[in-house]
Parts: C-alpha cells; structure tokens; sequence
C-alpha cells in the first residue's frame, strides 16, 4: 500500500504539468491503482496511454496524404502508417483495460502532448499543402513524430523498473523498431526529394 | 558537394531499385479458411496438401494464455528431439510418435523471446526482455546486475535434465540468434546475436552512439559469440559484425552524424555451404559474405518502402534467391484481414546474380483474408527439399502454416495449408465489455524436418504435419523430399540440401516435366514405363535399362521447352544407373 502511495504521488504533478509546451508531457489520464507485485509500472501505463493519443495524431497525418500527397509511394506508405498504429492502439487499449486502467479515448490527442507531436498550428498548416510540397512537409514532420515516440521508448526504459512486463517491453521495443525503420525510409524518400529538386 | 551527392545516390539506389512488383489481389473469399469456428483446443481446421498428425499441447508449467507471457516461440531439431522456446523457459520433446509427443523437459525460466538452437550437446537460448533474470525467477529486475540480456547456454547432454552453464551478457540482448560454424574448426561454432533493445546502460563496454562506424559503438553491431564447443563455459563476445555502415543517407542531428540505415538485424539467415547469409534487419534486407564468420562484409543492402521490417530470410538451396519476410505488426496484430494491404506482411523474392548483388521481385502473402481477432503475418519457415523446385512451409500466426512454390521469383504461389479458426469468439463492433484484441496465438515457425513438418503453435502447443500428395506435389516429390535426413537442424543456419541417388528423386523430374508440359504426354508414359522395369530389374540389368533410358532422355533435350530440366533428369538416371 505504501507502495501504491508514492506512485501517486510521484505522478501528481506530471497530470498538472502545462499542456501547451511543445515536446512535454502533459494532459494524461488519473492513474488507478496497480496491484503490489505487478510487473508493470505506472510508468508503463502512461507510456501506453500517451501513445494513444501519439498514435492519433499521426493517424490523421497520414489520412491527409491521402488526399494530399504528390506520390503513389508516399501515399501507400501513409496507407501503412494508418493501419499499423490504429491496430496498435487497440492493442494497447486492451493492455490497459486488462489492467484496469484508463483508456484514453484516441480523440484525446488533441488535449494530450507528447514528444514530437505537431502544435495545432503546424497540422493546420500541414493540411494546407498539396503535391511535392505537402510531400516535404509530411516526411519532416512525420520524421519528428517519430524521433518523439522513440524519445518516449527511451524515456520508458531509463525509467527504473519501467519496460519489464513482457507485453510493455515487446510493445516498446516494436515501436521503436518499427518506427526508426520508417525515419530511415523517410529520410530516404526526403533525400529522393530532395535529389529531383 | 561530392560527399552529399554520393549519399543521394546511395540513398536513391536502395529505394529506386523497387520497381512495381507483382502482389496477389485481394481475397475474394470462397477460401476453406473462411469462417472457421473459433476455440482454444476445437477451433475448425482447414487443410491443403497435409495431414494433421498431432498436437502436443503446452506442457504444465507454460499452460496458461496471459499476453505474452507463457507463448511458444521457435523450434529447433536434433535426433528424435525437438526443442521448443517459450517466453517463460523451453520444452524438449520426443517425437518419435508423431500423433503422441513426449514430454521430455520442461525447463521454466523467464526467457524472452527464448529463440533455440541445439548444436550437440548445447542448447542456445536467447534472452532479449529487460525483465529476464540470471537466476531465470520472476519478479523482474531489481538490481541492474541481476538482468540477463543475451545468450543462455544449456548442457543438454541429458536431455532430461538440462543444465544452465552460462549466460552470456549482450550490450543489445538477443531477440534472436544464428549459428555458424567455423569454417574448419568443429570444436568452435560462432553465434550471431541479432540484439533489438537499446544499449545497456551500466555495462562494462557497452557504448550507445549514433556513427555506424564508430569502432566503440555498440549499436551498430551484431554481437558475435564465440564458442568452443567442448567448453561453453568459455563462450565470450569476441567482436561485433560491422555489417551497417554506410546503408542509408546520413542526416545531420544535433551537430553529429545519424544513420538512416538500420543498426541491427531481426533475425538473420546463415547458409554456410555457400559463405553467404542473409540479413533481415529492419530497415532492409542484407547480403553478406561470411566466408571469415569474425569478419564478415555486405555484399549489398535492399529497402523497401512496404516493408515494415525486414523479418527474416530463407534461401533457395541453390543460393540464388532468397525470400524475405515482412513481419507488419509485430506479430502480435491482425495484418491479413480483408482490408490489409497486400504488398504488406508478407513476402518478397530476391534474385541474387552473379555480381552476388540483389534484385527484388514478386510479393506473397497468404491467399485468404483472416478475421480481426487473429494475430497474422509473414513469419518463420524453412525449406522443404523437393528436389527440382523451390518450396518452403511457413507459419503465419493465427493465419496458419502454408507451403509456398517461389521457383519462380515473380510468381510465388501457395500449394497447400493448414489453418484453424481464431482462437477468440467474434466481437461485435459496438461490444465495450471485451477486449478488441484476440488471444495471441498461432504458428511461430513452421519447418521440414526429416519427413514431417512441425509447427510451434503460441498458445496451443506444438502442431506436427506431413505432406499429402495433390495436384501441386505429387508422391514422388514428397517422397524425396522424405529422403533428406538431418542429424540435427535450426532453420536459420541453414543446410545444403543434397539428394540421393533414388528413383522417387528421378520421377520428381518427371512429374514436373509432366506438370509443366515440358515433355509430351507420350514421353513422360514412356520413361515412366522404363522407371518401372529398371526398378523391378535387379544389378548389371537395372544399370543396363537406366543408361540405356539416359540416353533417350538426352534425345527428349532439344525438343523441350524445359530442356533445363530434362538434362536434369537425364543425369539423375545415369547417377542412379551408378549407384
């Protein structure tokens, strides 16, 4: 119990912090109670709940390439970032749920700020830009999507005690696998860009 | 900018080289996999080109479905023994009696993902999860000192009782391994450690760093062990295959240099009768030559932008392609449902030239949509050794075991499957009180091994199958592959396949000669006619009739359209007359 205690308290202040601060975090869901002797850690639970809502976003990024983008690839790819982490989210909607604990509804992105996430002005902006252009855009700012949730990967793992539980831990490492292959695939498509200018 | 302008280049040429492959259309439905019923141990079965033998179910201490916690994971061979992982320890089974297994050992000890390898009396474990213990308790790591990220070794040499010898610290642990041996000396067999975690912090030598060629660097590396066989004891990290630097444009971060190529491997694919292996490592698919294993160089690196990470590999037996798999979703997702991409989770097929340089060609995934609460993708497989054709079997989660005819690269196709229903009940859309996801479930791997196919289900236990003759693989063809024994096998290292001189291996040729119609139906009647009576025919007669049927058969060249394969058959005959 007195375990359970400082977990609260030690994340108190974190739901308090300023939500506008690009990069922070911010806006995440009351933590409930883990049980003495759990695997997982508070930690683990805000990890996947500030997913969620990392995930969102870059949902709707990709569903503008659709419309927007310049290039078949570019589109399918987006295509592929869409179906992978709505996917995703169920999964760790159900990771939470089978531990009691809030699931943050996936609109909450907007009121939720994780590392790399695009202030409202930068995906008005985004949704703004057709062809080559919406294309350059997309691939730097979903570049940085992604460099934050491998940031986030990294938090979770210099956090002691944090990323153990087998499904957090292969979950983690998934996402940072997977989406450090799509920043060097991006990176390859932004030099091709960059290469035709 | 000279320097700029190479790493375009380089950076155009591993996507640029991705031209519009063929892939599959979307299922259209009608398939036997459709609407299986679900269940844990009655889910409905569909099945093509096997027969089910049996299933030994997860053994006492692993029984239980809590995530991941207690799922199989990968097989490897020995003898009559069949070694399976599992997150939370392994199992040795005697398969002696396909339909009844028997439990050998169950070992628990918190291990994931636990991927085998046996080689004699060692068996390699690895240990990825930052859960995992020296001490293999649960409870996870309380001290840094007390977590085991690398490769456990185990003295099996009484498989009943298998002993820990040593845990061999990785600075990346190992999500999977590979053995190689070396080139000469049998006491002392290399193991590859494909490592996905971050780089430790707090170990002697482990230095995390964003320059690939970076010497110190750990991360851009696969750890490579190496053992001596007669003293695993000894078994120590002694040098990182440098095998990523290079691939990719760099791009500028903070002032230092920053990869957009991978920095390390999935899983990678050993075949050392031929120097080579293949490297499926995240971001592209590798070729290097292994010839020195403690020196090995990339022959060449392949990206692709439907790739979401390059999985693991299996070549053709001539070493001239090589399939590639995409593991969309991690394994844990339902990427093969009616609205999955096809292109995606599934396969490629490499071509590799002269030049020892790779060409991409056709995608596979499986031919049938499966439902939204089964976890499926491309996952592990190995080759079945039908002499004349390139076919391999290959799990795919809950999506099931299938076998695939990549003979020819730009039209791989499926010739047979096994599949269950999900393990979970539907849900409804609209249904808040369950979970959206199924039980994580399904085939690992699925490999041949000495005449049947074992499959490492998830969650149910360990699937055996062998092959029935159809259409697309006659007797003949599954009766030579029946022909190729192992005395011990792990699919990632993999085996030359050689074939002996047999007649079921000569009248492989022949049905597929008959298959393709690349011979007349005449033809084929006749030489099937003289097979029969050469075999009945004993000594000096049977070796008169075969010579005598070779030289017709170099007659039956010119006028094929397979003519490749009839020369084939032709010295088949003469090497069976000389046996």
């Amino acid at each position: 119990m007195r375990h359970l205690l400082l977990i609260l308290l030690a994340t108190a202040p974190l739901a308090a912090q300023d939500h506008a601060h690009h990069g922070a975090h911010g806006g995440l869901p009351p933590l409930k109670p883990i049980a003495e002797g759990s695997l997982h850690t508070a930690a683990d639970v805000q990890f996947m709940q500030g997913m969620i809502a990392h995930h969102a976003q870059a949902i709707r990024m990709s569903t503008l390439a659709a419309t927007r983008s310049g290039d078949a690839r570019l589109v399918r790819f987006a295509q592929k970032i869409d179906q992978s982490q709505t996917s995703e989210i169920q999964l760790m909607g159900d990771w939470l749920a089978d531990r009691q604990q809030v699931v943050p509804d996936s609109a909450m992105w907007v009121q939720i700020t994780m590392p790399g996430m695009l202030t409202a002005a930068e995906l008005a902006e985004l949704a703004t830009l057709k062809g080559a252009a919406f294309d350059r855009r997309f691939l730097e700012l979903m570049i940085r999507h992604h460099e934050g949730a491998i940031a986030m990967v990294a938090d979770l793992f210099a956090t002691p005690r944090a990323g153990q539980e087998v499904d957090v831990n292969v979950f983690a490492n998934e996402v940072e696998q997977v989406q450090s292959v799509e920043i060097a695939l991006m990176r390859q498509m932004l030099a091709t860009l960059e290469g035709a200018r | 900018m000279p320097r700029l302008t190479a790493r375009l280049a380089l950076a155009a040429a591993l996507l640029a080289a991705v031209p519009v492959l063929g892939a599959q259309t979307y299922p259209k439905g009608g398939d036997p996999r459709d609407d299986l019923a679900h269940g844990m141990a009655n889910a409905g079965v569909a099945i093509q080109g096997m027969r089910h033998l049996g299933t030994a179910p997860k053994s006492a201490a692993f029984d239980s479905t809590r995530g991941l916690t207690f799922v199989n994971s990968d097989l490897a061979f020995r003898g009559n023994l069949v070694y399976q992982g599992n997150f939370a320890g392994f199992t040795i089974w005697d398969v002696r009696d396909a339909a009844k297994p028997v439990l050998v050992a169950e070992v628990p000890c918190i291990t994931s993902q636990g991927d085998p390898s046996i080689v004699g009396n060692l068996l390699f474990i690895s240990a990825e999860g930052t859960g995992n213990r020296n001490d293999c308790a649960k409870g996870g790591v309380q001290k840094p000192e007390d977590g085991m990220m690398g490769v456990r070794i185990y003295d099996v040499s009484n498989p009943k009782m298998p002993r820990l010898v040593k845990n061999v610290q990785t600075c990346k642990g190992s999500h999977t391994h590979t053995v190689v041996p070396h080139p000469t000396d049998r006491n002392i067999v290399y193991i590859y450690v494909s490592g996905n975690q971050g780089v430790r912090q707090g170990m002697a030598g482990c230095v995390a760093g964003d320059d690939p060629a970076d010497e110190s660097n750990s991360l851009y590396r696969l750890d490579v062990i190496k053992v001596p066989v007669h003293h695993p004891e000894m078994a120590e990290v002694v040098t990182g295959a440098r095998i990523f630097t290079g691939i990719g444009p760099v791009a500028r971060r903070g002032g230092r240099q920053a990869s957009g190529g991978p920095r390390n491997c999935h899983d990678v694919t050993a075949y050392p009768a031929m120097g080579l292996l293949a490297g499926a490592c995240a971001s592209a698919g590798l070729l290097v030559d292994i010839s020195n294993p403690e020196k090995p160089v990339r022959l060449d690196a392949v990206a692709d932008t439907n790739f979401s990470l390059w999985h693991t590999a299996v070549f053709s037996n001539d070493g001239k392609k090589v399939v590639f798999t995409d593991e969309w979703g991690g394994g844990t997702q339902p990427m093969c449902q009616k609205t999955s991409m096809m292109e995606m989770g599934g396969n490629t097929t490499l071509v590799i030239g002269a030049d020892r340089k790779m060409k991409q060609h056709a995608y596979f995934k499986i031919p049938t949509a499966q439902t939204d609460r089964e976890n499926c993708v491309s996952h592990n497989g190995s080759l079945i050794p039908v002499p004349g054709r390139d076919v391999m079997v290959q799990g795919w989660y809950q999506g099931g075991v299938n076998l695939i005819d990549f003979t020819d690269a730009d039209k791989p196709y499926e010739i047979g499957f096994f599949d269950r229903g999900p393990v979970d009940a539907p849900r409804a859309a609209d249904d808040t009180t369950r979970r959206r996801g199924g039980t994580i479930a399904g085939s690992w791997g699925a490999y041949w091994y000495n005449g049947r196919i074992y499959s490492s289900e998830m969650a149910r236990g360990l699937d055996i199958l062998e092959l029935v003759p159809t259409a697309h693989l006659s007797a003949n063809e599954i009766a030579a592959a029946k022909l190729v024994m192992m005395d011990e096998f792990n699919p990632q290292s993999q085996p030359k396949i050689t074939w002996p001189a047999a007649f079921p291996v000569v009248r492989s040729y022949v049905d597929q000669l008959e298959r393709g119609k690349g011979l007349p139906a005449g033809r084929i009647a006749a030489i099937r006619a003289a097979l029969d009576k050469a075999e009945a025919a004993n000594g000096a007669a049977r070796r008169t009739a075969l010579t005598t049927l070779a030289g017709q058969i170099d007659g039956d060249v010119a006028g094929s359209s397979d003519a490749e394969r009839v020369k084939t058959l032709a010295a088949e005959v003469r090497r069976l007359a000389g046996k």
